[in-house]
C-alpha cells in the first residue's frame, strides 16, 4: 500500500485529478454492478452479470436523444462535471471542506434538473431531493469538523496519512455518517427522490424526463459519487491502508443489506431521522472532543 | 457491440388484460425465471424504456394510452404483444369496443400467443425482440440518424 501512497505523491495534481477522473467510473461501475449481483442473491435470484451497469450505459449513449426542453440536459453535465471535480479534488489530498461543498454544489444542479421539464413525478422527486441533502447535509459537514478537530487539517492528504486512527476518536461521527451514507447512495429505506425499485410508485423521481445520454450521465455521475463517498469511509481507517479498503468495502455490502432489508421511509421519518441521529451521535462526539482538547 | 440486448428495458401496460398473462409476465421475473438475468428489468416510464410488452386486447379507451405510450419511447423500440388477446382480440374481437390486437394500432415485432402465455414462451418471446432490437439499432446506424 505505501507503494500506491509513492506512485500518488510522485503524480502532480492535475495528473491525480485525471486519474481519478478516469479510473473511479471503472471502479464505481464495478461497484454498481456487485451491487445489482448481490442484491439479486439476497432476493433468491440469479442476478444480472457484474458488468451489467456498463451495458446499460453504453445502450443508453446509443438510445435516441428524447429532450423536453433545451435546458434539461445542462444542469444535468454540470451535476456530472462538479460530481467528478469534487472527488478530482479528494482524491488529489486537496480541502476536504472544498470537496463538501462541491458535491453539494453537484447535488443542486440535480435538483434544478429535476426542475427544469415540467413532470409533476420529476417535481416530486427534486423537492424529495431537496429534502434528502438537508437531511445529509449537517452529518457531512460535521465529519469535516470532527476530522479536523483530530488531524488540526482540513486537507485529506495529512488527514488520510495522520497517524493516529480516526475512528477512535470519532465512533460518534462515524456512526452519523454511515446513517446518511444510505441517503447519498440513495438506497432503501432511504431512496425517496430516485429508486430503482419505486417505478411503480412516482415512476422514478428525478429521472422521470431523463432518457437516452441524459440518463447515462445520471448513471456516471453516481458512479463517481459512489467512488467519493466511500473514500470518505476510507479516511475514517486511513492510519491501516488495507484495513480501510476492507471497510470502505463492508460499508458497501452493509448498504446493500440495508437496501434489501428495508421499506421506503417517508420523508418526514427520514428527515427527522437523520437529524437526530446527526445530534445524539455527531454533535455529542464533536462537544465530547472539544472538552477533551 | 450488441449493447440493447444485454440491457433491453421492459415497460409493462395492461391495455385490456384479464391480469392473467400480467401475473405470468411478473412471474418471469420472479428468482425461478429472472429475466434480470438477461439485464432485463421493468422500467414503468417509458422514456427509459426498449421493450413495450402489451397484454390485453386494445380497446376504444386504452388505444390512446397504448399510442402515447410509444410515442414517448425514444428509438430504437420494440413492441411485444404478450397473450393471445394482445394478438388477436381473441374470443373479445367482436365486441363492440374492442378494437382487436395491438397489431391494429402499434407495429408490433414480436407475438407471444397464449392464454395465459407461460413465462418460458414470454422469455422467449423477450429474446426474439432483443434481437429485433439489434436489427433496428443497425438499421438506424445505417442510416445515418443514429448516434456518431
Amino acid at each position: 500500500m505505501n507503494e500506491i501512497y509513492a506512485v500518488i505523491k510522485s503524480l502532480s495534481i492535475p495528473q491525480r485529478m485525471l486519474a481519478f477522473a478516469l479510473l473511479a467510473p471503472l471502479a464505481g461501475g464495478v461497484l454498481a454492478g456487485i451491487d445489482r449481483r448481490l442484491s439479486a442473491r439476497l432476493q433468491g435470484r440469479y442476478g444480472p452479470p457484474v458488468l451489467q451497469p456498463f451495458f446499460d450505459v453504453l445502450k443508453l449513449m446509443r438510445k435516441e436523444r428524447i429532450i423536453v426542453n433545451k435546458f434539461q440536459d445542462f444542469p444535468i453535465l454540470l451535476f456530472l462535471i462538479f460530481t467528478v471535480f469534487s472527488g478530482a479534488l479528494f482524491f488529489s489530498g486537496a480541502d476536504l471542506l472544498l470537496t463538501i461543498f462541491s458535491l453539494a454544489l453537484a447535488g443542486t444542479f440535480f435538483v434544478l434538473g429535476g426542475f427544469s421539464v415540467s413532470s409533476p413525478y420529476s417535481h416530486l422527486g427534486a423537492e424529495r431531493e431537496i429534502i434528502l441533502m438537508v437531511a445529509y447535509e449537517p452529518m457531512v459537514i460535521l465529519m469535516a469538523v470532527g476530522m479536523y478537530q483530530v488531524t488540526g487539517s482540513f486537507r485529506v492528504g495529512t488527514i488520510a496519512q495522520h497517524h493516529a486512527p480516526l475512528i477512535l476518536h470519532l465512533p460518534g461521527v462515524f456512526a452519523g455518517f454511515l446513517y446518511i451514507l444510505t441517503i447519498k447512495l440513495r438506497k432503501s429505506p432511504f431512496d425517496l427522490s430516485l429508486s430503482r425499485h419505486a417505478h411503480q410508485e412516482i415512476v422514478s423521481g428525478i429521472a422521470t424526463e431523463f432518457s437516452g445520454p441524459g440518463l447515462a450521465l445520471i448513471e456516471i455521475a453516481h458512479w463517481y459519487e459512489t467512488v467519493l463517498l466511500l473514500g470518505m469511509v476510507y479516511l475514517f481507517f486511513a492510519f491501516n491502508p488495507w484495513l480501510a479498503l476492507v471497510m470502505a468495502l463492508a460499508v458497501y455490502l452493509l448498504a446493500i443489506f440495508i437496501d434489501m432489508n428495508y421499506a421506503r421511509f417517508k420523508w418526514q421519518l427520514t428527515f427527522l431521522s437523520a437529524w437526530l441521529f446527526t445530534a445524539v451521535a455527531g454533535v455529542s462526539n464533536i462537544i465530547v472532543l472539544s472538552l477533551m482538547r | 457491440m450488441g449493447w440493447f440486448k444485454r440491457s433491453p428495458w421492459l415497460l409493462h401496460y395492461n391495455a385490456t388484460s384479464c391480469n392473467g398473462c400480467d401475473i405470468e409476465l411478473i412471474a418471469s421475473l420472479t428468482p425461478l425465471y429472472d429475466l434480470e438475468r438477461f439485464g432485463m428489468v421493468m422500467t414503468g416510464n417509458p422514456k427509459h424504456a426498449d421493450i413495450l410488452v402489451v397484454t390485453g386486447s386494445v380497446n376504444c379507451n386504452s388505444r390512446q394510452v397504448v399510442e402515447n405510450l410509444y410515442a414517448q419511447m425514444p428509438n430504437p423500440k420494440v413492441v411485444v404483444a404478450v397473450g393471445i388477446c394482445a394478438t388477436s382480440g381473441c374470443v373479445f374481437r367482436d365486441c363492440y369496443n374492442v378494437l382487436g390486437g395491438v397489431d391494429q394500432v402499434l407495429p408490433v415485432d414480436v407475438y407471444v400467443p397464449g392464454c395465459a402465455a407461460r413465462p418460458e414462451a414470454i422469455i422467449d418471446g423477450m429474446i426474439k425482440a432483443c434481437e429485433i432490437l439489434e436489427a433496428k439499432d443497425a438499421a438506424r446506424a445505417g442510416r445515418g440518424d443514429g448516434p456518431p
